[in-house]
């Protein structure tokens, strides 16, 4: 099975691990991530104005692309998900935007969020089916215990992103249990790491970050797993405690036995 | 030839303003049969009427036109008008120019015109119309209130003072709904239990008055005056009769993790059990789930130290059939589920309660005796967070929660503020709020003291979530007032939590045809005017199953409800709706597809003998319409693919008319 793949921007350059093991355990799982060809930046934040258009054309042009393959709209990067899932909910239900979007773009066939968008995670637990990694899980991470930081762009807004309950996800932990490992549960899970105010107020993300490392820490986790760069980035940038950090698709590698060291 | 006078209500200017009154009047002058056409300010007003009465006098009138108001407003009042006067009251039609036309156009040529065309309708339908005579029939001099709780206590009394039966049916093994469970009521602080068990006695003693408990409505038929009722008694495993209520059986019972649904599971009880101490009936109850002996037929203790011999393990469900002339729903409310609410960490942890498990926790009679001890330790907590609207006045969109406010949630967290402050003045009390609602009498009077006397610290804005760390829980928020994100460490965190309607309601209103709004919460017949009493004729509601209220209020509308039940049965018989259904015995082809529509049971199929052209005798199969189960919905006329069917004063033909005045 090919599903459409939008790797995003970081994912060519700091998270290369995300990208490379992401497509490599696909693979294995028996889907084969065909990445779109042009894409461009999903502009990095999904913008509120309503008037705003020009920043989400590439969006649209994605999920075209996607749909004349008749193929899902897969990506890992959290950030690229939530603007490309937000698009897609405006070009369904705000035809004011959809018209302006089509206008600007010229597409032989119009688009009216036809194509339907998932995470990596959705694809594992919706598409290829927890039971399935199981299955393909060689290296069992037994002894970890492992705690899932969604952060907030995965999640939220909990109504158009609908892969989840935002206050009580349990995705990454089914996830984390497929491997093989077990997840910890701890409060600071679906908090903001403080994520692009990493640019002007690196106290605040230092903050926002500390007691996300600390809630797991504190709670017994040995890992924290997330999909999102920006995530681990500050995570890892910003706070002194003690607990390494990696993307889902490194442990998921790891268990599959597709890592290489 | 029918002659029918034409009546154009200007309403004021509700009609007038986008009507061309005087126009309608006009061009209704020329429509085959019309000899009489005029307008008027207000044709309900008694000169309005007189107006009428003259021209039929006057004019040998023989059927009506109103063009008025919608006939759910006014359509009795002329009808009456025509009655008095000689008319079949049936033989009068409103033509609706206010709701269905003036109300909604702008543009008076626009709103003229179709105000003409609609009585155009009218009159086309008139020439139609046939006299019809309402039959009459029997009150049964009995009611029925299902739900026991205050306002179910309430309305059961107030009937039976005034001289009538009245059954209470409840699903619980004792009456006494959620006001058993609260500790104390505002605004006056008095004990709920001290107001409410001497009713719940009151009631039980009462000889007007009997008491199902531990039973449920499973059926409901027949029509207002003659409601027939299946109630299932659950088996309880114990002589209702014999059991003495000595609660030596409780004690005894070897089975102790039964969790205590009555203090909301915060501690247990035995597998036989009575709820609280003032219950009525007093008597024991075995819970099938957990009774050893009824689950592996070994055990069989409670029968051994029952003195009484009223222990019976081999008690079976009973189905009881009564008959009814009024039925007052007064299934109450529950605390909405918080699973969609994690934020709060409910589910997370033991110190996050509901109110309803404060009240618990604060009374006398529940789990800790009445000492404010946190669930997780049993220690007494410092501070205490409340916080407001948990799940009320959520928007739309959210998809959690419920739109609505729940009403009663702001003044019994100040209640709990207060009380907390007054038993435990080291405790620092916090209260998040989006607003503080407190209208009622002495209500708000009792807010400010909560605030100004008793020091509770009163913060403007909700909390995004709690947090628990170590054996605190952290509760961040944010102060709207100060501008401030606020941190606060705390012991103990009480959730007002919304309430929504008991889910036996919707399946309540499907037995009793009687609507409910999108929240489920019963619908009244006018949210004004008839406020007790549901659209379905003979359904009347009572408390919180119509929409949140606060005890004073439930008790005054269980009082209401009461009367218009009493003013029911003081009927000896009850006029019904002429316009139901008839079969044409000629046509039907003895399908049963009427019988499978009905939803009141109205139709059913005979033999009968008819006379052939050739002068034989043939036996055929045909529909029976009984008039008084009947309500007219018409949906039989919809499904008889032989046209058989017809209703009384909307058949085929009429409707037919109308539409062909109105395509003209």
């Amino acid at each position: 099975m090919k599903v459409s793949y939008f790797p995003g921007c970081t994912l060519k350059n700091k998270a290369k691990d995300l990208d490379k093991y992401a497509r490599l355990c696909a693979l294995k799982l028996g889907v084969e991530l065909e990445e779109i060809e042009n894409w461009q930046c999903c502009g990095g934040a999904f913008s509120m104005g309503e008037d705003e258009i020009a920043s989400k054309l590439s969006s649209v042009r994605a999920l075209q692309y996607a749909k004349e393959k008749d193929q899902y709209l897969v990506s890992v990067c959290s950030a690229c998900h939530n603007v490309l899932k937000q698009t897609n909910y405006q070009m369904q239900n705000n035809s004011d935007f959809a018209f302006k979007a089509n206008n600007y773009l010229a597409f032989d066939n119009p688009y009216n969020g036809e194509t339907k968008v998932i995470h990596y995670l959705e694809l594992l637990r919706d598409v290829i089916g927890f039971d399935k990694i199981k299955e393909n899980t060689v290296n069992p991470l037994k002894d970890k215990k492992i705690a899932a930081y969604y952060g907030c762009l995965l999640l939220r807004p909990s109504k158009v992103l609908a892969m989840d309950d935002a206050e009580n996800p349990s995705i990454m932990e089914d996830f984390i249990k497929a491997i093989g490992a077990t997840p910890v549960v701890y409060p600071y899970r679906n908090e903001c790491c403080g994520g692009y105010a990493t640019l002007e107020d690196k106290n605040l993300v230092n903050k926002k970050s500390g007691l996300v490392k600390n809630s797991a820490k504190n709670n017994g986790a040995d890992l924290i797993i997330t999909a999102c760069p920006l995530c681990k980035y500050n995570l890892e940038k910003n706070n002194n405690t003690d607990i390494p950090v990696v993307y889902i698709t490194e442990l998921l590698a790891e268990a599959l036995g597709l890592k290489e060291e | 030839m029918q002659r029918i006078g034409v009546f154009v209500c200007w309403c004021g200017s509700n009609i007038a303003a986008t009507v061309d009154v005087k126009a309608v009047a006009e061009a209704l002058k020329s429509e085959p049969g019309v000899v009489f056409s005029t307008d008027y300010q207000y044709m309900c007003s008694q000169a309005g009427q007189d107006l009428i009465k003259e021209a039929i006098k006057e004019h040998k009138l023989t059927g009506l036109v109103i063009c008025s108001c919608s006939p759910r407003m006014h359509e009795n009042t002329f009808r009456k008008v025509a009655a008095d006067s000689g008319i079949n009251p049936y033989m009068v039609e409103i033509a609706n120019i206010r709701e269905q036309c003036s109300w909604v156009h702008k543009d008076k040529a626009i709103g003229t015109e179709k105000a003409i065309i609609l009585a155009r309708a009218a009159v086309a339908k008139v020439h139609l119309n046939t006299p019809l005579t309402p039959g009459e029939s029997e009150v049964t001099k009995r009611a029925l209130v299902i739900g026991g709780g205050i306002a179910g206590i309430q309305t059961a009394l107030d009937i039976a003072d005034a001289g009538y039966k009245v059954d209470i049916v409840e699903t619980k093994p004792t009456i006494g709904g959620k006001m058993a469970q609260l500790d104390k009521t505002f605004p006056t602080l008095d004990c709920a239990a001290c107001i409410l068990t001497p009713k719940m006695v009151e009631v039980a003693q009462n000889e007007n008055v009997r008491i199902f408990s531990y039973s449920e409505v499973t059926e409901v038929g027949g029509f207002v005056g003659n409601f027939t009722v299946k109630i299932k008694k659950k088996a309880r495993y114990v002589k209702e009769d014999v059991c003495t209520g000595c609660g030596l059986c409780t004690e005894k019972c070897p089975m102790k993790k039964v969790p205590n649904d009555f203090n909301l599971g915060m501690n247990n009880k035995g597998a036989i059990y009575i709820p609280f101490a003032q219950a009525v009936p007093k008597v024991a109850t075995i819970d099938p789930n957990y009774c050893n002996m009824l689950k592996n037929g070994k055990c069989g203790l409670c029968a051994k130290v029952c003195t009484a011999g009223a222990i019976d393990y081999t008690q079976k469900d009973e189905i009881i059939e009564e008959k009814y002339g009024a039925i007052v729903a007064a299934t109450g409310y529950n605390p909405i589920s918080l699973d969609k609410f994690d934020e709060f960490a409910y589910n997370q942890s033991k110190d996050v309660i509901t109110s309803l498990e404060f009240e618990r926790l604060t009374n006398a009679a529940g789990p800790t005796n009445g000492v404010l001890l946190r669930p997780s330790d049993l220690k007494h907590p410092k501070t205490i967070v409340f916080v407001q609207c948990v799940g009320s006045r959520c928007s739309a969109d959210a998809s959690k929660g419920k739109e609505y406010c729940s009403k009663i949630c702001c003044m019994y967290t100040a209640k709990h503020a207060m009380l907390t402050r007054d038993k435990y003045p080291d405790t620092d009390v916090y209260v998040f709020y989006i607003d503080v609602r407190t209208p009622g009498k002495n209500f708000d009077e009792f807010y400010r003291r909560a605030v100004e006397e008793y020091g509770v610290h009163y913060i403007k804005g909700m909390v995004g979530k709690v947090i628990p760390e170590g054996d605190k829980l952290i509760v961040q928020g944010s102060d709207l007032l100060d501008n401030k994100q606020l941190k606060i460490e705390a012991d103990l965190v009480v959730l007002a939590a919304a309430i929504e309607p008991d889910k036996s309601a919707r399946n309540l209103a499907t037995m009793l045809t009687a609507s409910m709004d999108t929240n489920d919460f019963f619908t009244e017949a006018h949210p004004k005017l008839r406020p007790v009493e549901s659209p379905t004729a003979g359904i009347f509601l009572s408390g919180t199953c119509q929409g949140p209220k606060d005890i004073p209020e439930t008790v005054s509308q269980a009082g209401a409800a009461a009367s218009k039940v009493i003013g029911l049965l003081a009927k000896d018989k009850l006029k019904g709706n002429p316009c139901v259904a008839h079969s044409d015995e000629l046509m039907c082809n003895g399908c049963s597809s009427c019988e499978r529509v009905c939803p009141y049971k109205a139709i059913t199929y005979v033999d009968k003998e008819f006379r052939m052209p050739d002068r034989t005798t043939k036996v055929r199969r045909v529909a029976f319409v009984n008039e008084a189960v009947c309500q007219g919905c018409g949906a039989c006329t919809v499904a008889c693919p032989s046209g058989a069917m017809d209703l009384k004063g909307f058949k085929s033909k009429q409707i037919m008319a109308e539409v062909d005045a109105i395509c003209k």
